[in-house]
């Protein structure tokens, strides 16, 4: 039994002041003496990126890692909506508390309100950087920025460039990033992929990794580590993740120490194109600003194979509106996701596969002609048209929910470090500033606030105790056995010779985990998943083809060893579904709701951070709690009704 | 990082050497511009905007053919005496023929250059069909058609210039008028001129528009604009040029 | 649908490569082009054959991992369309498709369809970028941006890097790729502080690895984001200007 005792290491006193006081009373390091330190920062999204330049232009030694082919393709290129901000351009009562009480009380009360609030006050920093850096933020016609009303939000705080704000603000990041690399202050290793974190004397002292171009195996030493790997919502095979995202940096941390928390807070967005058939890759997200004019529907009858426009309106069942007249549909991310499950499973979903809900503009089009909704979705309809062959003018859209982003990450105190000293994980990779649901247009926030304006004080307070100490040698036995051991690995399943794809086994896998650990859980299902994932993992362990060397690109090489990562978080997932027993957010216990199927909180019991101690390969994680204090938000239940 | 130093060097994530050499000095200014890509294609477009000025007035002078030796063979004495007596006879001419044959010498020699550049950002070529969407005929065969209408000035200076005994036996100095109605009478030279001032036009439907692009002395606005004028531009001159020989061969002129 | 795919097949960096033939049988329209990919891989790997090296990445047209010459066309036949969401609607029954990597002596081949793009990384380096130190920036609204100048910049920022420009052009220039991102940071009034620097740097960084533009026009064709030309003009227009301005900035005036 292990005797970690979570600290958060959050300051007191009154919050607004909490991060300003925190900050002083860090330790610093003379800017002469940064050059000394060597920092590893693995990943190059919004998180990387911004955490690499800034330590870069503070002075710090880097090393960044990404196993992309440049840092411009991570993931967070894809987020279409926006970035909020809580400078209250629009005059329409917004202020930082207003934000951090939206993102406390829309993580269902499952975040600490110390970190919420510093996310909040340096999201105005946010934006001055990024106008700074050259971001084109939308303009009104005078000049200023525009802002809009994102995710059902009651004021417009949301700036965004286009439907490509995840786009401009990466490339904001990593041309910050390149000017770096040009000075010589980051060296950057692009298609090179993490494979172990590796500790001397309980600290993080270095990497290994895979060059994903020659196959060669290499240690990185450094004085601290940032994990910036993004999410896990790959675990169930179809998301609207990149094909790429995996979780296996997080996930060796994790095997090394580092709690792992909250796993199974996990965000189903309610837009996305339903998949066409098996070989489906990836789901693709719609924006969710079309549910401001889209009305979503199915038949009242089961198995109605009719054509949309041949169901007559009294045959229509308009349930968002029906059951929740005030907010329609926009309900939040989740009670829609979980509503559009429920008809389906019902029988009466739509489409070829029977695997959607309509989301119908008719009526948007003859109020606003067909111009106007052209003019604000069109790049949407367009791309809806690509993928499916479908004119959404003419026929209503089919969506359904998919995974879309994971709240749970490895556990982090206050300064963003996990349970092994000199390990950091900024971004979707850690826990801590979501709870159990993300609002929109709050996650490129995040990775920018731990990257640009927390990581880069809070490493000082740590590398200040270490002036002096050299890094540990790449020649350390903590290396070469490290280093062995993932040969080991390689050769192993180089060697299973099977008879299936990996690409197999994790479709297998993801039906697992949507079907048991997806939007709706109950003890059931999960208790099916704890027992169903071991044996298919087995099966994976044994009977995978891996074709190729280890020499040399090997994309099946790449994917075996991540998907390999995925089944044991899977696992990890469905015993934390499994303890929270509660609704809360993106967990949504089918066992615990309100009599009008709304997710009921147990607060006396869970209102807590659920991180869990890995304890071997063939023992099930310890649990350890942290405890959530809330003296500013006051806890309620949600309603929208 | 001054101004007119080189870029810096390159970081080690760049994976790939250079492909081009960059040169070790720069020259002084303007010069430098012969030393860049994108200052060469500049010295393109502008000695090729002069070589469109003097095709055009070439071919509108010579539309004084149609109005009869006398008149033709007096224009073609004016020449020699343009801006006479501010300047010496033949002068002018001169000095507007070294003028032409600097900018055909820049322009030849930097798209020699930049095709060599060309080459070698590709040495290996696609191994199937490629299918072009906007590269047009014209565009693509720019170097083709450049070499047509650098050898055919060569034969055209041969023939009505120079008066090559073997290209044309009856030339006769100042007797411009049948000088030219001998050469074109002969159904050969007549095709040589013609097919000569097809790929001319060709050349000048590309380069009129092209010139603008690589001045940068473009606007959205006027971009359609820019499109008809190459075609006209390519249309008139190899018009009224094709027109000569065809005049001459049906009897019209000579 | 059935189709044939002739498909370029090279181990590795340094060897020969080859065309190969397959079958893909029982494909459907809503598949992507990369998922009929994958489904061929997956045969590949059942039948014991090493399956076809191709990068891809988000899948939704945005990250520009994914690109591939199919029938001669960067990214296909479709227009504003990157490789990933190219659908096979597209197709018919009983086609042959042809893939082959972008080739161009900057993106030397490293396996199959994959090829190594880092020289776009090394125009960026050179000076595609804004200095602003964090926490130095001020107010956001401190410096007005008129919607037409935010807009245009927009249009040159939507590059995504894919390389399809490179690919598509027939002398392998990537002069739309490097006017993209000197538009996007040049319009801005937060860019004029280096505008003449970043120009010259970025354009004579671009000249080491790729071709000279003589304006095909191919690049704006293959352009997944359907950037515009106009871009190389005014990137013209700023080198040409550069010479004199960079001279003016030290003090050493016009000529």
């Amino acid at each position: 039994m292990s005797t970690i005792t979570l600290d958060s290491r959050c300051p007191t006193g009154p919050i607004e002041d909490r991060w300003d006081n925190h900050k002083f009373s860090m330790k610093l390091v003379n800017p002469n003496n940064k050059r000394r330190f060597e920092v590893i920062v693995v990943g190059t999204g919004l998180a990387g990126a911004s955490a690499a330049a800034s330590l870069a232009q503070l002075g710090y030694k880097v090393k960044a890692f990404t196993f992309h082919d440049s840092p411009r393709r991570a993931h967070s290129i894809a987020a279409q909506g926006g970035i909020n901000a809580a400078k209250n351009y629009k005059n329409d009562g917004d202020s930082v508390f207003r934000l951090f009480y939206d993102t406390v009380k829309g993580g269902d009360f499952r975040a600490r309100e110390s970190n919420v609030y510093r996310l909040a006050q340096v999201s105005v920093n946010i934006i001055d950087q990024c106008v700074a850096q050259g971001v084109p933020f939308a303009r009104e016609y005078g000049g200023l920025l525009d802002n809009r009303s994102f995710g059902g939000a009651q004021v417009s705080r949301t700036f965004y460039a286009r439907g490509q704000t995840g786009q401009q603000l990466l490339l904001g990041a990593y041309q910050a990033l390149m000017e770096q690399v040009q000075l010589g202050t980051v060296r950057l290793y692009t298609k090179t992929e993490l494979l172990d974190v590796v500790l001397k004397d309980g600290r993080a002292c270095g990497i290994v990794t895979r060059d994903l171009s020659t196959g060669e195996i290499t240690s990185h030493s450094a004085h601290a580590v940032l994990l910036c790997t993004g999410g896990y919502s790959n675990a169930f095979y179809l998301s609207t993740n990149a094909m790429n995202c995996n979780v296996t940096a997080a996930w060796r941390a994790h095997r090394k120490g580092a709690l792992f928390a909250n796993p199974c807070y996990t965000q189903i967005h309610p837009t996305c194109i339903p998949a066409s058939d098996e070989f489906q890759s990836k789901l693709t997200l719609m924006s969710e600003s079309l549910r401001n004019d889209g009305r979503i529907w199915v038949p009242k009858g089961f198995d109605d194979n009719r054509p949309a426009g041949q169901i007559p309106e009294a045959e229509r069942d308009y349930y968002l509106e029906r059951k929740y007249p005030a907010f329609g549909n926009l309900v939040p991310r989740d009670v829609a996701s979980r509503n559009a499950k429920t008809v389906v499973d019902e029988g009466r979903g739509i489409g070829p596969l029977k695997n959607g809900v309509y989301l119908d503009f008719s009526d948007s089009i003859g109020r606003l002609g067909e111009s106007v909704v052209r003019e604000r979705y069109g790049n949407l309809f367009d791309m809806y048209e690509r993928i499916t062959g479908e004119n959404p003018y003419q026929v209503p859209m089919r969506i359904y929910p998919a995974t879309h982003y994971t709240m749970g990450g490895l556990w982090v105190d206050y300064n963003l470090m996990t349970t092994i000293p000199g390990l950091y994980a900024l971004g979707e990779a850690n826990f801590s500033d979501h709870g159990a649901n993300r609002l929109g247009a709050s996650a490129l926030m995040q990775g920018l606030a731990d990257g640009y304006f927390v990581a880069p004080y809070t490493i000082g307070d740590y590398l200040a105790g270490m002036l002096g100490d050299p890094v540990v040698p790449t020649s350390d036995p903590v290396f070469t056995l490290a280093e062995a051991a993932l040969r080991d690995d390689i050769n192993r399943w180089l060697s299973v010779g099977g008879t299936r794809s990996v690409d197999h086994y994790h479709r297998e896998l993801g039906k697992i985990v949507w079907d048991q650990i997806g939007m709706a859980r109950d003890r059931n299902g999960l208790e099916k998943a704890i027992a169903e994932i071991p044996a298919l993992r087995e099966e994976f362990r044994t009977n995978v083809r891996v074709l190729g060397t280890a020499d040399g690109i090997n994309q099946s090489l790449e994917k075996v060893q991540r998907v390999d990562d995925f089944f044991e978080l899977a696992e990890l997932m469905a015993r934390d579904a499994l303890w929270r027993e509660e609704s809360c957010g993106g967990h949504f216990r089918v066992e615990h709701q309100t009599e009008e199927g709304e997710a009921k909180r147990d607060d006396e019991h869970f209102a807590n951070a659920a991180a869990w101690e890995w304890q071997g390969a063939d023992t099930p994680q310890q649990l350890h709690v942290e405890p959530l204090d809330f003296e500013y938000v006051k806890l309620t239940q949600r309603s929208y009704k | 990082m001054t101004a007119t130093q080189e870029a810096p060097p390159l970081t080690p994530d760049i994976t790939v050497a250079p492909v081009m050499k960059r040169p070790s000095k720069r020259l002084p200014f303007p010069l430098v511009y012969w030393q860049t890509a994108v200052g060469k294609k500049w010295i393109m477009a502008l000695t090729g905007a002069a070589l469109m000025g003097f095709v055009f007035f070439h071919a509108i002078g010579n539309l004084k053919m149609y109005m009869g030796e006398e008149d033709f063979n007096h224009y073609a004495e004016f020449l020699r005496d343009l801006l006479y007596p501010i300047l010496p006879h033949t002068v002018a001419l001169w000095l507007l023929r070294i003028g032409l044959i600097v900018a055909f010498g820049l322009h030849i020699a930097a798209a020699a250059s930049l095709t060599r550049m060309n080459q070698k950002a590709r040495p290996v070529r696609y191994q199937s069909r490629r299918d072009y969407l906007a590269a047009n005929y014209a565009s693509r065969t720019m170097r083709v058609s450049g070499i047509i209408v650098g050898l055919f000035l060569l034969f055209h200076l041969a023939d009505l210039t120079w008066g090559v005994g073997f290209i044309n036996s009856e030339f006769e100095r100042g007797e411009a008028f049948a000088n030219v109605t001998y050469s074109l009478d002969r159904i050969g030279v007549a095709a040589i001129y013609i097919v000569a001032n097809i790929a001319l036009g060709i050349h000048l439907f590309h380069g009129a528009w092209s010139m603008f692009q690589s001045l940068g002395v473009n606007n959205p606005r006027y971009n359609g604009a820019r499109r008809a004028f190459a075609a006209g531009f390519a249309v008139l001159v190899a018009g009224m040029n094709i027109s000569f020989p065809i005049a001459v061969l049906t009897g019209v002129v000579g | 649908m059935n189709l044939t795919l002739k498909v370029w097949r090279q181990d590795g960096p340094h060897t020969g490569g080859r065309f190969e033939t397959y079958q893909a049988a029982d494909i459907k329209d809503e598949m992507s082009f990369l998922e009929m990919l994958d489904i061929v891989n997956e045969r590949l790997i059942e039948d014991g054959r090493e399956p076809i090296a191709f990068d891809s990445d988000c899948r939704e047209g945005i990250c520009g991992t994914c690109g591939l010459m199919v029938n001669g066309q960067a990214h296909g036949p479709q227009k504003g369309t990157a490789t990933c969401q190219l659908h096979m609607r597209t197709f018919r029954d009983g086609d042959e498709i042809t893939i082959e990597p972008w080739r161009a002596a900057a993106f030397p081949i490293m396996k199959d369809l994959i090829v190594d793009r880092s020289p776009l990384d090394a125009i960026v380096e050179a000076g595609g970028y804004i200095n602003a130190n964090t926490g130095a920036a001020p107010d956001a609204n401190l410096i007005p941006i008129p919607k037409p100048v935010a807009d245009s910049s927009m249009d040159a920022a939507a590059c995504i890097g894919c390389g399809a420009c490179v690919a598509a052009c027939p002398n392998s220039a990537g002069q739309l790729f490097t006017s993209a991102k000197l538009n996007h940071l040049n319009l801005l009034p937060q860019g004029q502080a280096e505008r003449w620097k970043r120009t010259e740097a970025m354009v004579e960084r671009m000249e080491q690895f790729f071709g000279s533009c003589t304006n095909h026009g191919e690049c704006q064709e293959a352009c997944p984001k359907e950037i515009s030309i106009d871009f190389i003009a005014y990137m013209n227009r700023d080198y040409i200007k550069a010479k004199i301005k960079n001279r003016k900035l030290q003090g050493q005036g016009f000529p």
